[in-house]
């Protein structure tokens, strides 16, 4: 059967904030983009339990993020430190997580747990309503809240604490002892 | 390649950081595990970022959507628009 020219259109238009999840997930544009693969091979097999009508984006969001995870675990078994793999991920082809001006912003994101940064980004980056985000997780609203809350208190602490040691004694020290050693 | 226009229509585009800015009332109890700080520290000694939390916070907001929109904003990979069409478009039932 074919599908509906408008359904097919709401499953275009919700790509690229797809994309942008799917990479944050991953840390990885590649393997970001076999991720979306994958989940519209999933949705387009399934579009009748679909509701014409209700959210596309959440329903995507929820598609994807149900494979990131069987993948996860099935990696996590593998390898012990997932988040320490995406962290290494993210030192060793910085190139391919996108722009380099973000990239003391990805690599403080990469220090979060994984279900503080997923819930962070649906919220704040993605536009769901918290309501949306805890059906995307499969949890409650609550959770949602909490982890928003720490991972935003986290960063606040990863970022403050960089830019003290981007202008504090350090540097000045370091030029002095550099420039000036033979006093 | 008609796709690429269609960002316009994600209607659910919008933050909700803004709404949680209290952010320390409704902290669980159990909220211990990795809340030690990167330097180790004790979580409760007064530090002086503490005063720059509000532009903090904004600039976190403002961070994480300039980087998801970066993405947002290559629209739809043709390989990707391709693959959207051939499933649509196949007969299988």
């Amino acid at each position: 059967m074919k599908l509906d020219p408008a359904i097919r259109d709401q499953v275009l238009s919700t790509v690229p904030s797809l994309r942008a999840f799917a990479i944050s997930l991953c840390g990885n544009i590649d393997r970001a983009d076999d991720l979306v693969q994958e989940t519209l091979l999933r949705a387009l097999s399934h579009i009748d339990s679909f509701e014409p009508g209700t959210n596309m984006p959440a329903w995507l969001f929820t598609i994807l993020r149900n494979l990131f995870r069987s993948e996860y675990r099935k990696r996590r078994r593998e390898v012990e430190d997932a988040d320490g793999r995406y962290a290494e991920t993210l030192k060793s082809h910085p190139e391919q997580t996108g722009r380099v001006e973000f990239e003391e912003f990805r690599t403080a994101l990469a220090k979060l747990p994984a279900d503080q940064r997923e819930a962070l980004i649906l919220v704040g980056a993605s536009g769901f309503s918290y309501e949306d985000a805890a059906g995307i997780c499969g949890c409650a609203v609550g959770t949602i809240k909490s982890r928003v809350n720490r991972a935003r208190t986290r960063l606040a602490d990863l970022l403050a604490i960089d830019s003290v040691d981007d202008f504090g004694p350090d540097r000045p020290t370091r030029a002095v002892l550099a420039g000036g050693g033979r006093n | 390649m008609g796709d690429r226009g269609k960002n316009g229509e994600m209607k659910h585009r919008r933050t909700n950081l803004e709404a949680v800015e209290p952010d320390t009332s409704d902290k669980p109890a159990s909220d211990k595990p990795e809340n030690r700080d990167s330097m180790g520290a004790p979580a409760n000694s007064p530090k002086p970022e503490a005063r720059l939390g509000r532009e903090v916070q904004a600039k976190i907001g403002q961070q994480l959507r300039a980087m998801y929109d970066d993405v947002v904003n290559q629209g739809v990979p043709p390989h990707i628009a391709d693959l959207v069409r051939r499933l649509s478009d196949s007969d299988q039932d």
